[in-house]
């Protein structure tokens, strides 16, 4: 500071960082990259350890056996499934109960704002079956989560049937917990947020949950999901405690559905981490619930979802297998003393068995932010220029500063109606697909879905015509003055933004990052009109989404064509929307009410007259 | 060692073969045991040991000091004396009675520990008294009884009213506090057991193994102390010490699939004789639901009957006699078995309760309390006992009562704001709870920040808030049933009598785990480094650039000028 109270030498510092802004913010860019791609390096991340010691130094030895009788019982289930023509809710409160559970129903419904062509669906409804296994000697206040999504087109009939024969198992096995016991309740298609009937039994505050998804009899591997709702993760013991099982075991595990690599130091291996961890930040960009554990995240319930999956490999793992490694994953966190609290919650994975934790990440973003931070800087300084000659105390010096910003001539025909009008083409993007969809079904011969994902798109077209021309009317002719001022404005808009996103959601932060940043930091009034307007547009959110669906299908391994990458691109965004109005992910209003409109304001630079 | 133990044992075996000659005369003290056996619905099996001692000695009126003991236990004896007792209930709980499987039990208790005294009525300093027998108890019971204090300690004005002789009605001297979060295991049974005439040589008793125990679905034990009358006429009282211990044994867990029970697989034991000292000793099993043996087989079979209205319901008991030397048959020892051939069902009880917390985060939550009211035609009044621990800060102006959609305006509230870390929240309301419906009583809270030398060494478990009590008096079935004549004349059904109309009964809520904002405990480290390096660079140079006034620094002068100023300034010539 004692840098800065010295007018000669702040002018020295200041007159290098606007004289070595470029240069800087390019090292920048390219070192927030570098470092990104470094994260999945394997001698830069840490090894994964088990945190929680209660769940690593005990010892359990899991003997479930009823694996073929589990497999009978999803037979069976199958058939009643097929028999009723939905869920056989009656049969499965029966044989819960003969089970020995205190057996309850819940149904609930929602009518979804429009029809869910990936799903077809328009009524989200159903009733979840839940039964609970009371812990003995236990006063219900914990309880762990054991579920299996069931909805009628889904055939997840084998994790049914080993549900039900874990239930059997554990209700007939009295473990000897020491000193704090755990209910432990089988949840059936669990979905919350809607209309739903009163819950009749209860168990206690859940510690823990696990989402069986098994439909096959036999698997390769167990895939663990971990992304939930937002950008959520489970604390990083709970992958911990799955990868520490298959070992056990002898279970091929996966996560992304990728298989570890030994070589790390090939170029295929990095590859393979890479793609592995660049598949975890889209689907944590994506902010929506990647399994049925998602929405439990949000009640800082600890969640994962283990999916099993059979593919042409010759070593095949049986159902007794996976009921075992339940039972062991169960059992450990049945010793839990308290809720897992020990290890990390904000991380990525490139591998199973390494992880990033977010002091190592975070500077990857914190490059790219520091390109917003310097450009407003030498903004500041050129508008600061002709009171920094007369003035030379800093306090003073401050002032000025604050005078030419606030004067009303350059702040309010400048800045506040590009402002506002930005801002209501994203209220416009965020509200007017859904409510106009009956229009548009009206007047094109358009299905609903179709409807509000095209209209939000013309909106999203039509923004870009909108607010450029808006300051004109307004004040007339815009000074070189005023679009300084709005870019230093957007400058900082955007940098609060992506910050406060990148706190929350790391990876959709830095993904927008990567590509509004650049246009940010290069748009001025001054530049060829068609080429920069094509590069904004190229740089704008819609894109990135375009971008990142070919990108997520190329790392699946799926890649698709233009046109079939086109229809997947419309099926993300109205899979966006129905996410935020059935489970309240952020995503879609981030994007629509304040990354959109921060964009349309460079945009607004641009065409400065 | 050895000698201390069989002189202790002569003491015991040697009362009873001196009394038979003064019988006539009656010993000032006596004792009963008894086990009662319900085959629950659910098909677990409930089993019920009570123990009753009476203590014919009234020191509290003539204020003289007690000092010669027969079967009544001196610690106990000189507990009630030294703080001028005059009830004394407690219950240790592990695990929480399943109402809608079970029924109703014998002796309710909430999960953890509850204790409730009522002090005599000329105790000046109660909570003085209160914290020494807390304290003392303690060290009886071999519990954290010594973690009651003032934050959790309430003085409930209704819910619990003195069991026993005398109409004391001042609550100043009640107390009533429950640890929710103690756990019980063998080494509280020990010294309850310490207590019975017997111990655990003889009678019932030698049932109580711990491992087998302990090795079931709920297990509470109780000592319960109260003045009784000493006959029907009440010219003199006495002591009564009543010790019950209730079990539910799981018989998934044990039958290995075959639904058989019998003493011996329950406690591993078998009974061969009952306790020298008591006067009765008795076995009961309630044959209610099965009359023709559809439910269950038991044997060896009884022709003894006994039939008593139990929690308003008209029940039926087989019972075996210990004293009868028949009862024990040729083998000389006597092990019930009971074999199961019906289904299990749900009950739905007259009366149960639940209660969680909703809402998420870690700011504010929202306690719900359900209270289930499943007679089909009756309301009936309930009386709701709240205690919430201070660092949950109820906004009482949130509190509502709800039953079929409709307020329910509870015709009577006690409500005791909380102090921080002084004494919890206290609530206690009369709901009257419309026929067959569910009453919901909600109420929004804070979750305080406390110190941080106030967490639990667990913090991140959450924090315990003990059971709602609800007492009510429930219309009984007996009285519901008027079509009931097999048993009665017709001329005694058509009042319900009084004593059968309706009894008491006290439900426990589930307790309560609360997680509060907890800071992690490696943090302060971190805070108070960069608080420091914040305030250090931050703070001081802002301040310095504030307050500082800057001038125009002159270039520094030539070496030849500043030498000159110096000579000048020897010469006494101005500067130049």
């Amino acid at each position: 500071m004692g840098l800065l109270s010295d007018p000669n030498r702040r002018k020295a510092l200041t007159s290098l960082l606007t004289r070595l802004n470029t240069p800087i913010c390019v090292v920048c860019y390219l070192a927030g990259i570098a470092w990104f791609m470094g994260l999945a390096f394997e001698p830069f991340t840490l090894r994964t350890y088990m945190s929680e010691n209660a769940m690593g130094s005990t010892m359990v030895e899991e003997r479930f056996p009823a694996g073929e009788r589990a497999l009978a019982t999803a037979r069976e289930f199958a058939a009643h499934k097929r028999k009723v023509g939905g869920m056989p809710v009656e049969w499965l409160v029966k044989t819960m109960q003969a089970r020995g559970l205190e057996v309850f129903t819940q149904s609930f419904t929602r009518t979804l704002p429009f029809p869910d062509e990936n799903k077809e669906r328009y009524m989200v409804r159903g009733t979840n079956i839940y039964g609970i296994l009371r812990a003995p000697r236990a006063p219900r206040t914990e309880a762990l989560v054991l579920s299996a999504p069931c909805s009628p087109d889904n055939s997840n009939n084998q994790a049914v049937g080993l549900l039900l024969g874990l239930a059997q198992y554990f209700r007939s096995k009295m473990f000897y917990v020491e000193f704090d016991c755990t209910s432990l309740s089988g949840f059936f298609s669990h979905h919350s947020g809607m209309d739903y009937t009163p819950l009749q039994g209860r168990a206690g505050s859940i510690q823990a949950a696990l989402s069986l998804e098994l439909s096959s009899d036999v698997i390769t591997s167990l895939d663990l999901v971990l992304e939930g709702l937002n950008g959520q993760l489970p604390n990083l013991d709970l992958a911990n405690l799955f990868h520490a099982f298959c070992q056990k075991i002898g279970v091929l595990c996966t996560i992304q559905g990728k298989l570890q690599r030994g070589d790390w130091d090939t170029a295929e291996g990095y590859t393979h981490a890479v793609q592995t961890m660049m598949l975890m930040v889209l689907k944590q960009a994506s902010g929506r619930p990647w399994g049925d554990h998602g929405l439990f995240l949000r009640y800082h319930i600890e969640a994962a979802s283990v999916r099993g999956i059979n593919s042409f490999r010759q070593y095949k793992t049986d159902a007794t297998t996976i009921g075992r490694l339940l039972e062991g994953m169960f059992r450990k966190l049945n010793n839990l003393l308290e809720r897992l609290h020990q290890s990390y919650f904000f991380y990525l994975m490139p591998s199973l068995t390494h992880f990033v934790s977010i002091g190592y990440y975070m500077p990857a973003f914190g490059l790219l932010a520091t390109i917003l931070l310097l450009r407003a800087l030498d903004l500041w300084v050129q508008l600061g220029t002709p009171a920094q000659v007369t003035e030379d105390g800093a306090v003073l010096f401050i002032f000025s500063y604050y005078k030419s910003f606030l004067s009303p001539s350059v702040l309010v025909p400048s800045f506040k109606p590009s402002m506002v009008i930005s801002h209501l083409t994203g209220v416009a993007l965020y509200t007017l697909p859904v409510l106009s969809q009956e229009t548009a079904v009206e007047h094109f011969p358009v299905s609903e879905t179709e409807a509000v994902v095209l209209t939000a798109i013309a909106i999203y077209t039509a923004g870009l015509a909108l607010p450029h021309n808006t300051h004109r009317f307004i004040s007339g002719e815009g000074t070189e003055q005023g679009w300084r001022v709005l870019k230093l404005v957007a400058l900082l808009y955007l940098a609060v933004l992506l910050g406060c996103t990148a706190l929350i959601n790391f990876s959709l932060g830095f993904i927008l990052a990567i590509t509004l940043v650049p246009a940010a930091a290069c748009v001025t009034p001054h530049m060829p009109k068609a080429l920069t307007a094509l590069a904004m547009v190229l740089l704008s959110p819609g894109c990135t989404l375009l971008y990142c669906v070919f990108i997520f299908q190329e790392l699946q391994e799926a890649p698709v064509t233009l046109p079939e990458g086109w229809m997947l691109f419309l099926s993300v965004i109205s899979q966006g929307i129905l996410d935020h109005s059935l489970y309240g992910s952020l995503v879609y209003p981030l994007l629509a009410l304040l990354i959109y409109p921060c964009w349309l304001l460079l945009w607004n630079i641009l065409f400065w007259k | 060692m050895i000698f201390l133990k069989s002189s202790i044992s002569t003491r015991w075996f040697w009362a009873p073969s001196a009394a038979p000659s003064s019988a006539a005369v009656s010993l000032p003290d006596s004792c009963e045991e008894e086990l009662l056996i319900r085959p629950l619905h659910s098909g677990d099996i409930y089993a019920s040991f009570q123990f009753r001692t009476l203590w014919d000695t009234d020191f509290l009126h003539q204020g003289k000091k007690v000092s010669h003991y027969r079967l009544f236990p001196k610690s106990l004896g000189q507990v009630l004396s030294k703080f001028s007792v005059r009830e004394l209930h407690i219950s240790f709980t592990q695990g929480y009675w399943r109402t809608m499987q079970w029924g109703q039990p014998i002796v309710p208790s909430p999960p953890g520990a509850e204790l409730w005294v009522w002090f005599h009525n000329t105790v000046a300093d109660v909570d003085g008294n209160w914290k020494e027998l807390t304290n003392v108890l303690s060290g009886i019971f071999c519990a954290s009884l010594n973690f009651i204090d003032s934050t959790n300690t309430v003085q409930p004005s209704a819910s619990f009213k003195p069991l026993g002789l005398g109409n004391a009605t001042d609550h100043r001297f009640l107390r009533y506090a429950t640890l929710p979060r103690e756990i019980v295991c063998t080494e509280n049974l020990t010294p309850w057991k310490k207590l019975l005439p017997c111990g655990s040589k003889a009678g019932l008793a030698v049932l109580m193994k711990s491992e087998k125990l302990f090795h079931s679905s709920f297990h509470s034990q109780a000592v319960h102390i109260r003045p009784v009358c000493k006959d029907w006429q009440c010219s003199s009282t006495a002591w009564e010490l009543r010790q019950t211990l209730n079990v539910v044994f799981d018989l998934y867990t044990s039958g290995q699939g075959k639904k058989e029970w019998s003493l011996f697989k329950m406690f591993s034991r078998t009974l061969t004789e009952a306790c020298p000292l008591a006067s009765s000793s008795k076995v009961y099993v309630d044959v209610t639901d099965n009359p023709e043996g559809e439910l269950f087989d038991l044997s060896p079979a009884t022709s003894v009957l006994n039939t008593a209205v139990v929690l308003g319901d008209r029940r039926t008991y087989s019972v075996y006699d210990l004293t009868q030397k028949e009862t024990f048959g040729q083998l000389r020892s006597l092990n019930l078995v009971l074999r199961w051939k019906g289904e299990s069902d749900m009950l739905r009880p007259l009366l149960h309760a639940e209660r969680y917390v909703a809402g998420f985060g870690l700011q504010t939550g929202e306690i719900h309390t359900l209270i289930y009211n499943n007679h089909p035609y009756r309301a009936f009044p309930v009386l709701l006992l709240d205690s919430v621990p201070w660092y949950l800060r109820l906004y009482i102006h949130t509190l509502t009562v709800t039953s079929k959609t409709r307020e329910n305006k509870p015709s009577y509230i006690h409500y005791q704001p909380s102090k921080d870390r002084l004494r919890p929240h206290l609530l206690e309301m009369l709901v009257q709870l419309p026929p067959h419906s569910v009453t919901e009583v909600t109420v929004q809270f804070e979750r305080a920040l406390l110190k941080w030398t106030e967490y639990t060494p667990d913090p991140n478990h959450g924090f315990y808030v003990g059971s709602s009590v609800i007492s009510a008096l429930v219309p009984s079935v007996v009285a519901m049933d008027t079509n009931n004549t097999q048993e009665r004349p017709l001329f005694s059904s058509f009042f319900p009598t009084k004593e059968e109309s309706s009894y008491f009964v006290r439900v426990y809520t589930e307790p309560l785990l609360v997680n509060l904002p907890t800071p992690d405990f490696s943090m302060p480290y971190n805070v108070i480094c960069l608080t420091c390096t914040v305030v250090a660079v931050g703070y001081g140079s802002f301040y310095n650039l504030l307050t500082r006034t800057f001038q125009v620094e002159e270039p520094s002068q030539p070496l030849a000028k500043r030498l000159a100023n110096v000579i000048r300034r020897i010469r006494g010539v101005p500067l130049l």
